[in-house]
C-alpha cells in the first residue's frame, strides 16, 4: 500500500509552492500540516460545517471537498493571508467589538464567507445575510452577533 | 472616609462590555487548538469501533495491521485494560441504590453500543491508521438489542448487563403534601405525555488528545479539548496508574464544549496510554462520524405528567413521571442519571404548588452512554411545565401571562424550597415576568396575531419561565457524591515586578469570556487599568486547583474566589506602601495603578515601584517584613447545592398548517444571573445558549433503529441550526445579585438553551390552536410531529 503522490504547484497567501502531496490528501490537510496553516480548521470533513473555507482563485471552496491535487495552478488564500492583506480589517474589528464569536473555531470559515458577501458590494437585509452565511455552522454564539457584525460593515462600506 | 464599594469607583470594570483577548487571536486565524500543536516524532491514533449495537467479541486478529505501513501500535480492549488500575463504575453515592456495570476504556470481550471503540491502531499518520484498522479481523456474535426504553423494564426483556439483574439503572421519588387529595379536589385535573429525542453536543472543534509520556522524567503532559483539566488530569492519572502530581493537563483554545468537554472518553484514555507505552507523543482527533457514535448523549426521555388547577387559574398539584434513557454505561465520573434528577428538580420550578411528586427511572440501553450536555435535564423539565402552564390557562379561561403572574413564586417570597426540598433564593420571577410583557410588546403582539388568522396566516405566541441551577456546591453532588470532581475553585492573584497583574485561574474559558470577566473583577477590585492584568487558565501546572468550567459555575464561584484573591493583595499592597511612606494603610487606596492618598487621589507610588521593590529592592523595607505580592483564594457555596437563577422567554412562529413547517420570527428572553460583570459576553453566553436550545426543540435527533444502528452519523443527518432558519434574540435583564457571594454573580452560560425548546412549543401550539385539538408534545417538533398534532398525517 504504498502511497500514490504528485508534485503539486500553487500559490498560497501570496507565496509560489511547490509540494509533493498524497493524491489523496484534501487540500485543508494539506494547508494545515503540510505548510501550517492551522488557522483553517477541519470540522466535519464532509462540506456542511463550513469551518475549513478558504479562497481558491477568487471563490471560496470548502477545504475537506477538495482535494489538494485539484489545486495545481491555483492561488489559494487563507484566513492568515486575509488578515495580512488588511481586506476585512474592519470586519475582524467589528467581529472583535461585537464578540462574533466565542470559541473562534467557526471564526476563520465565517469571515471567509462574509469577505465574499462584502465583495458583491450589495444592500442585503439581515434575512440575506442570514441566508449568505447558512453554510457556516457556529455552535456558540447562535449567529444574532455574527449578522450584526457583517451588517453593519456591509453598510458601513456601501456608505462609504 | 467613608467606603466606596470597588463596583462604584470612577475605573470600575463591572458592567462594562470589553472586548475579549482570544477574539483578536481567533480573527487573526491565530487561535492555538489541541490539533493546532504537532510534536517531533507524534504518531496518530485511530479507532476500529463496533459495527454491532450488541456484540460478543470472539475473536481479533490484529496481524496484518501490524505489519502494515507506518503502524506503531495496534492495542485490543483487553490489551489496554490490563494497563489500567481497574474499570471505571459510573455511580455517585447521592445516587441511592444506583447500578452500574464496570467498563473499561474500549470493549475487552463484548461490544454495547453501535461505535464503541475495540481496536486502537496507532501509526505514522492517521492515514496509515486508518487504512491499517481495514485490516484487523474481528468476529462477533451478535447478542439481543435493548433500544426501546419504554421495553426495557419489560419482563422477557434481557438485561444488557446480566450482573445488574435487569436494566434499571436508577429511581427516585420525591413527595411533599397530597396530590391525590388535591386531584380530587382541584376543578381541573390535565394529563399529557410527552418525548423528547436524544442530542449531543456538536462542537465544532471535535474531542482531541495529545499525549506526551516522557519515560525519562515520568512525566505525562497531556493537551486537549477540556473544560476540566484537573478533573481530567486526575481521572487519567488514577485510571493509568500514574501519580497525579506527574501530569500536566493543558486545555489551550477550545473549540466549543457545551458539556461535552466535562467527561472522560475511552479512546482517550487508549491515546495516552500508547503513549506511555511507546515513549512518543500520539494524538488522537475524533472525525465527525465517531463523534456523533461516542461523544456523550443527552435528552432521551418520557414524561407523563399532571396537574391540578383551579377554576380561577390557581396551580394545586403537580405530579410528574420521568423514563430516562442512558447509554450502555453509566459515563463515568459523572453518571448517566443526572439529567433525570434535573428535571424532577426544575420541573414547575417558578411556581407556588402545595402537592408535589415525582418519579424519575433510568434505564439502560444499547447506546451510546449519555450524561450531562448544557441545560441538563432544563430543556425537558421546562418544555413539560410550561406546556401544562398553557393548558391551564386555556382550560381556566386566564391568559398565559395572568397564569404566570398569579402562580409564581413573590419576589420577596424567599427564601423556599423547590418541588424535591433544594432551597432556593435572591429570585426574581415577578420583575422578569413584567420585563419581558413591555419587551415583547405582548398586547400588540396578540392583535397582530389575529389579524394575521383572518388571512389563514398562522402565528403563535409562547411564553416558558424557568429556574436554572448553577454553580453547584460541595453539598450537592459530586463532593457528596464522593466523586474527585472539585466544588470550589480558586484564584491565584499576583503582582509581577513591573506592576502587571497575573491572574491563574483553576476555572476555564471556552470562548464564553471567563478571562476578560475575570481580568475585569480583578483590576476592578485591586484599581489597576485592565490592560495590566492578564490571565492564565486550563493549565494544571500554572493555575490552583479548582473543578474548571461546568454548571454555569465560573464566574459565579471563580469570580468570587477571583475578587477576593484581588482584594487581599490590594491589601498588601496597601499595607507595603504604607510602610514605604510611613502612614496608616487606610490613608492610602489604590487608583489607576498607582497608590494614592485616599481622600485627594494624590499619586504616591507606582504598583510599578512596588513590584520593583517587592521583588527586588527589598532592603527597602523594614527588617523582618516579608512581602509575599501573590494571594490564594477559594471559593465554595455553602448551604445549597445550587445557585439557582431565574428568567423567562417569549417566542412569536408562524407555523404553515400545510407542510407543518415552523419559521421562528422572534425571541425574547429576560433573565436573572444577578451581578453582571461584562453584558455583551453575558447576553451572547445567553443568546448562544438559546439558539443550542432551539436545534434541540426544532432539528436535533440522534436516530437509532430497531437493532441499535445510528442512523444520524454525519451533520446532514443530524440537523443543526444554521443562520438562515434562527430568528433575532432580544435579550435583557433583572439584576438580583445572588447572597451568596459578596461579587453576586450567579452562572449565565445555560439560561438560554433550559426555557428555548418549551417557549417555542408553546408557541407552535398557540399558532395551531384555532384549527386543531391535538398539541405538539413531541421534540424535536419535525414538520411531521406537527403534522400529527394538524391531524393530517
Amino acid at each position: 500500500m504504498s502511497e500514490e503522490t504528485a508534485t503539486l504547484t500553487l500559490t498560497v497567501n501570496g507565496e509560489d509552492i511547490t509540494r509533493t502531496v498524497r493524491v489523496r490528501q484534501n487540500l485543508v490537510d494539506f494547508l494545515r500540516e503540510e505548510l501550517g496553516f492551522t488557522g483553517s480548521h477541519v470540522g466535519c470533513e464532509h462540506g456542511i460545517c463550513g469551518a475549513c473555507s478558504v479562497r481558491m482563485d477568487g471563490t471560496v471552496v470548502r477545504g475537506c471537498l477538495t482535494l489538494a491535487v485539484q489545486c495545481e495552478g491555483a492561488e489559494i488564500v487563507t484566513i492568515e493571508g486575509l488578515t495580512d492583506t488588511g481586506e476585512i480589517a474592519d470586519l475582524q474589528d467589528r467581529f472583535v467589538e461585537r464578540n462574533a464569536m466565542q470559541c473562534g473555531f467557526c471564526t476563520p470559515g465565517m469571515l471567509m464567507t462574509a469577505a465574499e458577501l462584502l465583495a458583491q458590494k450589495e444592500e442585503m437585509d439581515r434575512a440575506e445575510i442570514r441566508e449568505f452565511m447558512s453554510g457556516n455552522y457556529c455552535r456558540c454564539t447562535g449567529y444574532h452577533a455574527i449578522i450584526d457584525a457583517i451588517e453593519s460593515v456591509n453598510n458601513a462600506r456601501l456608505k462609504g | 472616609m467613608s467606603y466606596i464599594h470597588p463596583y462604584d469607583r470612577p475605573n470600575s470594570y463591572i458592567g462594562r462590555n470589553l472586548s475579549r483577548t482570544r477574539a483578536k487571536r481567533a480573527v487573526a486565524g491565530r487561535g492555538r487548538y489541541t490539533d493546532d500543536i504537532t510534536p517531533p516524532r507524534c504518531l496518530h491514533a485511530a479507532f476500529v469501533r463496533s459495527p454491532y449495537a450488541h456484540a460478543k467479541i470472539t475473536r481479533i486478529d490484529t496481524a496484518a495491521a501490524k505489519a502494515a505501513p507506518g503502524v506503531r501500535l495496534v492495542m485490543t480492549g483487553a490489551e489496554l485494560a490490563e494497563m489500567c488500575t481497574g474499570p471505571w463504575v459510573g455511580t455517585l453515592t447521592v445516587f441511592d441504590n444506583m447500578k452500574a456495570e464496570p467498563q473499561y476504556p474500549m470493549a475487552v470481550d463484548r461490544a454495547c453500543w453501535h461505535g464503541e471503540p475495540v481496536v486502537m491502531i496507532v501509526a505514522d499518520t492517521r492515514a496509515q491508521a486508518e487504512d491499517a484498522g481495514e485490516l484487523i479481523e474481528i468476529d462477533y456474535e451478535e447478542l439481543p438489542v435493548v433500544i426501546d426504553k419504554e421495553k426495557a423494564l419489560a419482563p422477557g426483556t434481557p438485561a444488557i448487563h446480566p450482573n445488574l439483574g435487569d436494566n434499571k439503572a436508577w429511581e427516585k421519588e420525591a413527595v411533599s403534601g397530597d396530590v391525590e387529595k388535591a386531584f380530587a379536589e382541584a376543578d381541573h385535573v390535565l394529563e399529557e405525555t410527552f418525548y423528547f429525542g436524544r442530542h449531543t453536543a456538536v462542537s465544532l472543534e471535535s474531542r482531541v488528545l495529545l499525549a506526551e509520556y516522557d519515560p525519562g522524567t515520568e512525566r505525562l503532559t497531556i493537551h486537549t479539548s477540556s473544560q476540566c483539566p484537573h478533573m481530567i488530569e486526575t481521572v487519567f492519572a488514577r485510571t493509568l496508574g500514574i501519580p497525579e502530581h506527574n501530569v500536566r493537563l493543558v486545555a489551550p483554545d477550545v473549540g466549543g464544549s457545551f458539556g461535552l468537554k466535562i467527561h472522560t472518553f475511552g479512546d482517550e484514555v487508549a491515546t495516552t496510554a500508547a503513549s506511555m507505552k511507546l515513549g512518543r507523543p500520539v494524538k488522537f482527533v475524533a472525525d465527525r462520524l465517531e463523534s456523533f457514535g461516542s461523544d456523550i448523549h443527552a435528552r432521551e426521555n418520557r414524561v407523563r405528567a399532571k396537574i391540578g388547577v383551579m377554576n380561577d387559574g390557581r396551580l394545586t398539584a403537580v405530579d410528574f413521571d420521568v423514563l430516562g434513557g442512558a447509554g450502555a454505561y453509566s459515563q463515568y465520573p459523572r453518571t448517566s442519571v443526572f439529567e433525570a434528577n434535573q428535571i424532577m428538580n426544575i420541573t414547575f420550578g417558578p411556581y407556588k404548588h402545595e402537592h408535589f411528586r415525582s418519579k424519575a427511572t433510568v434505564v439502560y440501553l444499547n447506546a451510546v452512554p449519555t450524561s450531562q450536555y448544557r441545560a441538563v435535564g432544563h430543556p425537558i423539565g421546562i418544555s413539560v411545565g410550561e406546556f401544562m402552564m398553557d393548558w391551564a390557562a386555556e382550560v381556566t379561561g386566564v391568559d398565559p401571562f395572568d397564569i404566570r403572574r398569579m402562580n409564581v413564586m413573590e419576589d420577596d417570597g424567599y427564601p423556599r424550597n423547590i418541588g424535591t426540598g433544594i432551597p432556593m433564593k435572591d429570585l426574581s420571577h415577578q420583575a422578569c415576568l413584567e420585563k419581558l410583557r413591555t419587551l415583547m410588546d405582548y398586547e400588540a403582539l396578540r392583535r397582530e396575531q389575529a389579524e394575521l388568522r383572518k388571512q389563514g396566516i398562522y402565528r403563535g405566541i409562547g411564553i416558558a419561565g424557568f429556574i436554572k441551577g448553577t454553580a453547584p456546591g460541595p453539598e450537592g453532588y459530586y463532593g457528596a457524591g464522593g466523586a474527585r470532581i472539585a466544588s470550589q475553585d480558586a484564584t491565584t492573584v499576583k503582582l509581577e515586578p513591573n506592576g502587571g497583574v497575573h491572574v491563574c485561574l483553576g476555572v476555564t474559558d471556552q470562548g464564553q469570556g471567563v478571562d476578560t470577566v475575570m481580568e475585569q473583577i480583578a483590576a476592578t477590585a485591586l484599581g489597576v487599568p485592565v490592560d495590566h492584568v492578564r490571565a492564565i487558565s486550563g493549565d494544571t501546572d500554572a493555575v490552583p486547583y479548582g473543578g474548571g468550567t461546568y454548571a454555569s459555575r465560573a464566574t459565579a464561584i471563580g469570580g468570587e474566589a477571583t475578587y477576593q484573591a484581588a482584594l487581599d493583595l490590594r491589601r498588601e499592597i496597601l499595607d507595603m506602601a504604607s510602610k514605604l511612606l510611613q502612614c496608616a494603610p487606610d490613608a492610602l487606596d489604590i487608583v489607576n495603578g498607582n497608590v494614592v492618598d485616599a481622600g485627594s487621589e494624590q499619586e504616591r507610588i507606582s504598583l510599578a515601584e512596588i513590584g520593583r521593590i517587592g521583588h527586588f529592592q527589598l532592603g527597602e523595607l523594614p527588617r523582618g517584613y516579608q512581602p509575599v505580592l501573590s494571594h490564594t483564594r477559594r471559593f465554595r457555596l455553602e448551604g445549597l447545592p445550587y445557585i439557582f437563577t431565574n428568567g423567562i422567554h417569549g417566542a412569536y412562529v408562524e407555523v404553515d398548517v400545510d407542510t407543518g413547517w415552523i419559521k421562528h420570527l422572534k425571541h425574547w428572553i429576560v433573565e436573572d444571573c444577578g451581578r453582571i460583570i461584562n453584558p455583551q459576553l453575558a447576553d451572547e453566553q445567553v443568546r448562544g445558549g438559546c439558539v443550542q436550545g432551539l436545534g434541540g426543540a426544532l432539528y436535533e435527533h440522534c436516530v437509532y433503529d430497531e437493532n441499535g444502528q445510528l442512523q444520524s452519523g454525519t451533520m446532514a443527518d443530524y440537523i443543526t441550526p444554521m443562520a438562515g432558519e434562527m430568528p433575532d434574540i432580544e435579550v435583557a435583564h433583572v439584576e438580583t445579585p445572588t447572597s451568596e457571594s459578596e461579587l453576586g454573580a450567579k452562572g449565565a452560560g445555560e439560561s438560554g438553551t433550559g426555557a428555548a425548546p418549551g417557549v417555542v412549543m408553546n408557541a407552535v401550539n398557540d399558532a395551531i390552536r384555532p384549527v386543531t385539538k391535538g398539541r405538539v408534545t413531541e421534540q424535536p417538533m419535525t414538520p411531521e410531529v406537527v403534522l400529527k398534532a394538524l391531524g393530517k398525517v
